[in-house]
This record gives C-alpha cells, sequence and structure tokens, in this order.
C-alpha cells in the first residue's frame, strides 16, 4: 500500500513547568494528543511514533509562563495518502450510489458510483448487497472485503 | 417497489403517478445538478420543501418524507457551496417536528451526508447535537405523555445516528467530543435545557460508542455540577435577615427601580441571587437526581467499577480542589454506597494513599483527609473493620510523624499533621461506639493516639473547627432521598454519649449545660434553622481534666466529655438553608 512512510524528526516539544517532575509521561502525552490527525509540519497523519529524549537538559524560554523545550529524536510512521496512490482498505458499506471504505482502521474513503469501474453491477443477493462483476463470476464485492482503489482527491 | 408522489402541480389533480425510488432520485439528482447550468427551478422547488415544515397536511408530510430520501440517494450530487440554501436548509430541522417516518427519512440524510464527504460530518454531528434539545415551545411539553413519547422517538434516532456514523467513519465520535462538551448550554439559560443535554451526554456515556466519549462526557457533567454547587454560595444562605420574605423584599426593589434611576443595588442584588440561587439549586437538585439514577443504572449493568474510575479522577482533578463544594462530592458517596465492597473501600484507600505520601501538595493532601474523616465518618455502609483499620493507618501515621518530630507546637509549619489529627478526631467522635465495644482496639487505637496527644506539638490546641465536609442539606430533598439512608447522621451517634450522661451523676453544672447546649444542637440540627457557623479554639484545660480520666472505662465521662466537649464548640456539623426558600420541605 502507497502512502505510508516512515520518517525521521528532531523535534522540541515544550511542556508546561507543571510537568516538571514527570517529564516522559508529559511528552509521551503530547505526542499521542497529535496521533491520527493531520500535521502540516510532518505532511501527512501521524500513525505512530518511537521517541528518544536527546538531552536531560532543557531551554526554559522566556516569557510569561516558563515553558520548557525538551529535545527529541523521534521515528514517525506517516500516513499521507496523495492522488493517483494505490490503497487498500475495507469495505463497510454498499449502496448503489457509492461504496465506503476504512482505510488502517482509522480513515474513511467513498467511492461514488460514476468511479466503479462498469463492469460492477450492484445487486442485492439474500438481502445482501454486493457489486458483482460481469466478466469474472466470482469476482464480487461485499461488505468486509478488502479492496485496493486509486485516490482521486 | 413503487411509491405514490403525492399531487404535483404539474400533473392532472385526479392523476395518481407511481414512480420508482430511483427514478425519484434521479429526479432530484437532476434538480441539483441543473442548477450548475442556471436553471434553479427544481432546485428552488427542494429547498421549498425543506423549509416549509410547520402544520403539514399528510400529503405534505409524505412529499418532505420522500423527498428527504430522496436527498439520501443523491449526497453525491450535493455541493457544499453551490447548494449551500438546501443545506442550510437541513441542517435547520428539528426532528421534534415531525413524526417517526420524517425523522427517519431525515436522519438518513443526516448520516449519509456524514459519512460521504469530510466537509459535512462536522455540520451533521452539529446538528445531531442541537437534537439534544427540542425547541423552546416543546420544553413545556416534555413532562407529558405525548412529550415523552416524541422525546424517546427523538433520542433514540439521535444516538442510533451517532453508531451508524461512527462505523463508516471512525475518526467522528473524536469530533462528537468537542462538539457536545462546546454545546452545553450555559448555566443561565431560562429555558432548562440543560437538563436534557445532560441526560444525553449520560446516555452517550452508556451507550454504543461509549467506550470512546463516556469518561469525558462523565467528567464533563462533573465539571457541570461543580460549577453550578460553587454557584450557590454559603453567603446567600446564611443571610440574617433572609427570613424577611425574600419575594417581599424583591417586590419592593422592583418598585425602586421603576422611581429612581439608583435602586438599592445591595440589596436587590441580594434578592436576585437569592432567586436566581434558588432556581439554580433546583437546578443541580433535577442533575443530581439525572446523575445517581445514571450510577444506578451503571451498577445494574455491572459497569460501576468502570465508571467509578472515571468519577474518582474527576473528584481529584476537581471535587477535591473546589474551595467550597457542597453538593457534587456526593455523587462519589452514592456511588461508593451501590457497591461498598469496591468503589466504597477503593474511596477510602485512594484517600488515605494521597495523605501519606510526601509527594503531593499540601493542599491536597489536608483536603484529602478531610474528605476521608468525613467519609469514613458518615458512610453507613462501610464496616467498622475497615473504618478501624483505615483510623489505624491515619493514627500510625501521625505518630511516626510524632516521632520523627520532636519539635513545638507550630500551627502552620505542621498543617498536614494537625489536619490529619483533626480528622482522627472526627471520625473517633461519630465512631466511638465501634470502639468502645471492641477492646483491641481500643489498645491499637487509643494508645498510640494518646502519646500524639500528649506530644510536643500538642495537636489539639490548634485545631479549631471541625467541619464536616458532607454536609446535610436538609432543604435539599433530593440529596436527602438519595443519601439519607446511608448517612450517617449526629443524632445517631448521641445515644453513646447520653449514655454515658446517665452514669455520671457527680458532675458539676457547667456538665449540665453543655449537656443541654449539646441535646439543642441536635434538634436544631434536625430541625430546618439558619446557623451560623462559628469557629472556636477548643478549651485545652478542659480537655486535660478529661484526658486524666482515661484510664476509667470507656462508659465513663472521658467517652462523653471528649466527643461532647469537642462538638459543642463547632456546631456539628450541618449548613442548614433556611426554611423562606420555596423549595422548603
Amino acid at each position: 500500500m502507497e502512502g505510508l512512510s516512515v520518517a525521521d524528526a528532531d523535534l522540541v516539544v515544550y511542556l508546561h513547568p507543571s510537568k516538571s517532575s514527570k517529564v516522559s509521561q508529559a511528552i509521551l502525552r503530547e505526542l499521542s494528543s497529535s496521533l491520527f490527525k493531520f500535521n502540516e509540519a510532518f505532511g501527512g497523519v501521524l500513525l505512530a511514533y518511537d521517541v528518544n529524549i536527546l538531552d536531560k537538559q532543557a531551554k526554559i524560554l522566556s516569557g510569561v509562563h516558563p515553558y520548557f523545550g525538551v529535545r527529541l529524536k523521534a521515528n514517525l510512521l506517516l500516513f499521507s495518502p496523495k492522488s493517483d496512490m494505490l490503497l487498500e482498505g475495507k469495505v463497510v458499506k454498499l449502496s448503489q450510489e457509492s461504496i465506503h471504505v476504512i482505510i488502517l482502521g482509522f480513515s474513511s474513503a467513498i467511492i461514488t458510483a460514476e468511479n466503479i469501474r462498469r463492469e460492477f453491477k450492484y445487486k442485492t443477493k439474500d438481502n445482501e448487497e454486493l457489486f458483482a462483476s460481469r466478466s469474472h463470476k466470482r469476482h464480487v464485492i461485499k461488505v468486509g472485503t478488502m479492496i485496493r482503489f486509486l485516490v482521486k482527491r | 417497489m413503487g411509491l405514490e408522489l403525492p399531487k404535483n402541480p404539474d400533473m392532472d389533480q385526479d392523476n395518481v403517478v407511481n414512480f420508482t425510488d430511483s427514478e425519484i432520485v434521479s429526479h432530484v439528482k437532476d434538480a441539483l445538478t441543473s442548477l450548475l447550468s442556471g436553471d434553479s427551478n427544481s432546485y428552488n422547488q427542494l429547498v421549498g420543501v425543506m423549509h416549509h415544515s410547520k402544520q403539514l397536511a399528510p400529503d405534505e408530510v409524505a412529499l418532505l418524507e420522500t423527498t428527504l430520501k430522496a436527498l439520501a440517494g443523491a449526497v453525491s450530487c450535493i455541493d457544499i457551496t453551490l447548494h449551500d440554501s438546501l443545506l442550510s436548509a437541513i441542517f435547520s430541522m428539528s426532528l421534534w417536528n415531525y413524526g417517526p417516518h420524517v425523522a427517519d427519512a431525515l436522519v438518513e440524510l443526516i448520516v449519509s451526508l456524514a459519512i460521504s464527504n469530510g466537509k459535512y460530518l462536522d455540520l451533521c454531528l452539529g446538528m445531531l447535537v442541537s437534537n439534544f434539545t427540542p425547541p423552546p415551545y416543546f420544553l413545556d411539553k416534555l413532562k407529558l405523555p405525548r412529550g415523552l413519547e416524541r422525546k424517546g422517538q427523538v433520542l433514540s434516532r439521535v444516538h442510533a445516528a451517532f453508531k451508524k456514523i461512527a462505523d463508516y467513519v471512525p475518526l467522528a465520535p473524536l469530533r462528537l467530543l468537542t462538539m457536545v462538551q462546546q454545546g452545553m448550554p450555559t448555566v443561565y439559560h431560562k429555558d432548562r435545557a440543560i437538563l436534557i443535554y445532560v441526560e444525553n451526554m449520560l446516555t452517550l456515556e452508556s451507550g454504543e460508542i461509549g467506550e470512546l466519549v463516556g469518561s469525558t462526557m462523565l467528567m464533563a457533567v462533573v465539571d457541570r455540577l461543580i460549577e453550578l454547587d460553587l454557584e450557590i454560595g454559603w453567603d446567600a444562605i446564611l443571610q440574617d435577615d433572609f427570613s424577611k420574605g425574600i419575594f417581599e423584599m424583591e417586590l419592593e426593589d422592583l418598585e425602586d427601580i421603576v422611581d429612581s434611576a439608583e435602586p438599592d443595588i445591595g440589596e436587590f442584588r441580594l434578592s436576585r441571587k437569592s432567586l436566581a440561587g434558588n432556581s439554580i439549586a433546583e437546578l443541580l437538585d433535577n442533575l443530581l437526581v439525572l446523575t445517581f439514577e445514571h450510577l444506578e443504572s451503571c451498577e445494574r449493568a455491572g459497569r460501576l467499577a468502570k465508571v467509578f474510575e472515571t468519577l474518582l479522577r474527576s473528584f481529584l482533578l476537581t471535587v477535591m480542589t473546589a474551595y467550597k463544594s457542597k453538593f457534587t462530592q456526593f455523587v462519589v458517596f452514592y456511588a461508593c454506597s451501590l457497591d461498598p465492597e469496591n468503589c466504597g473501600m477503593r474511596f477510602a484507600i485512594m484517600l488515605a494513599d494521597l495523605f501519606v505520601q510526601d509527594s503531593h501538595p499540601q493542599s491536597t493532601r489536608m483536603s484529602s483527609v478531610a474528605y476521608l474523616a468525613s467519609y469514613l465518618s458518615r458512610a453507613k455502609f462501610l464496616s467498622a473493620s475497615f473504618i478501624s483499620s483505615m483510623l489505624k493507618r491515619l493514627v500510625d501515621w501521625c505518630l511516626e510523624y510524632c516521632n520523627t518530630h520532636d519539635v513545638d507546637i507550630n500551627p502552620n509549619a505542621h498543617r498536614v499533621f494537625y489536619s490529619g489529627c483533626q480528622a482522627i478526631m472526627y471520625v473517633l467522635c461519630f465512631r466511638m461506639k465501634v470502639f468502645m465495644d471492641v477492646p483491641r482496639l481500643k489498645s491499637q487505637l487509643l494508645m498510640p493516639l494518646e502519646q500524639i496527644l500528649k506530644h510536643k506539638l500538642n495537636p489539639l490546641k490548634s485545631i479549631s473547627n471541625i467541619h464536616s465536609i458532607f454536609p446535610v442539606q436538609s432543604q435539599s430533598s433530593i440529596i436527602n432521598s438519595f443519601i439519607r439512608p446511608m448517612f450517617v447522621f449526629w443524632s445517631m451517634v448521641k445515644p453513646t454519649y447520653e449514655d454515658a450522661y446517665d452514669d455520671e451523676n457527680d458532675d458539676g453544672s457547667s456538665d449540665d449545660d453543655s449537656i443541654q447546649d449539646f441535646a439543642n444542637e441536635n434538634e436544631d440540627i434536625m430541625n430546618d434553622v439558619g446557623k451560623s457557623f462559628d469557629e472556636q479554639q477548643l478549651d485545652l484545660d478542659e480537655f486535660d481534666c478529661a484526658l486524666k480520666k482515661m484510664s476509667i472505662t470507656p462508659k465513663n465521662s472521658f467517652g462523653y466529655k471528649f466527643g461532647g466537649r469537642f462538638q459543642e464548640p463547632t456546631r456539628m456539623p450541618s449548613r442548614i438553608r433556611p426554611s423562606t426558600s420555596p423549595e422548603s420541605l
């Protein structure tokens, strides 16, 4: 699957002075709060991280609240799908108009009817909705199927 | 699979035409896409149907339902900017205005929209959250059977929609969390929408996405309880001339305001505040009922232990640190009472742990031990052995402290120690009977206690007031009905001391007075009379005298005097709201 990448990053995490007694906990908390969110700086959605604290010493910022910055080295797993990439996901909903897919358990995508290949026909069989291929009889898309699709936007 | 379309203005009056679902959907799609090319007729018709939502005739209802269903099938053609008038019409619709069929169709449309495009997710969730509360005209009808029916209809659909959306968009609950918190009605909202809103929050907690959003919801509810709690100031309650009749006062002031430019702002503010205070008290009462009932349902479902963890966290963060929290702590108290073995003991142990650890700030430790003392004294459902083991822990800690600090009295330097001693005394006063009945406990506890009290640090001299952190508000009928069965009232403990008094025939008149005062106080406490709260120093001489008699059997004056003297100056333990407020029992 495309779109997944691992990156090395030098980070500085700024912590509130009240956290000075439990720094590692605070750092993990800070990083965890940005999981599964798109991050401008990273250029993708942060999926996982592995952290090493570089320095025992931290710089204190001058200002109203003396936040202190801790330097880190981190390994980041990022997800940044772009157009024309191929992704895989699990089908969760089928309708005549669309196929709904969930990728990596957290990201949702929709494939609208006009983007589904002509060969697939929407059918309801035994109360189950599915897209069946006209050319390959066994090729069927149902709820729970893993499918590969091209990213449009 | 045909669908009967109602009278279409274009068609002959007598003709009824059957269309298939897909035909209607494509008709709607055409209407939507035609806007691009400048043809807005059919689109405007669509928008018109959405707006026309009050006092609908049956065929109009059918039209609305059909249109909504068709739109659900055509969501891929809806453009957020192009069709903004349609979208705003949809999002401003309230499920409370419609019957079950239209509501179903509307919810289906919202869900389809939400999962079709990330841009609509927030808007759809927002629309659903705004349906937590009915439109203003409906709020009064909520108590009626028809209102309740509609409420059940709407809310079940709303919560089912959340689940559906969460199934297809896994990160939706995260967005939902923020929206629910931001959407909470503010305290001074006149139309009590907050009650039903909080009810919805608690439903979310126990609902299908409860695992994801539950703890945040619960903490937000406790936060709101605390806010309201702190609004009810003790000062408003204890004003001496409260009994004058607040309504009269208010009317006078209103006239003043009409006549003069500068009314007596002080007085008016008081009555305004007292009225507002009463309505806030009522609101808090109702919210507490909701919370208590929710805890009961959690207990029935076997989830209380998990929910309790969240409650504890919330307690540590907000309730314990709040300066004058009066009622919110009862939420934890009630949860403990529902499950004394686990939750009940866990709470006490947590508080004790907090107290003995040096790493916590002083104020936290002092607050913690004060709550512990109050809890151990008041909770009927705790076993005597548990209370004694907790007490022993406190006593051991204090003794250890004495042994390591061979210094003189200094109230400021040893605040944690003194608060610990205070706590021990408090618990002893309430639970004296327990300890008097068991000789082993007496030696285990009272011997070290004597050492502590005789120490240079002189704890008794610096302990001033003992006041309950679980005050009993006899005015709060809700607290009474839920908490009363598990609460140890002072009057229940009084007999211990009365027995002691009977044995003593040769006490001087001063003792008589104190007994009388003592007895009076208990009557007072059970009556609805306002009492001001005195802070008085414990009389050390009297205590010395009592201490000398310590070696004699428990039923003797030590038990009596110690408890009696100790309690008298401090007017145990309740703060009572004056009976002139409208909610008096």
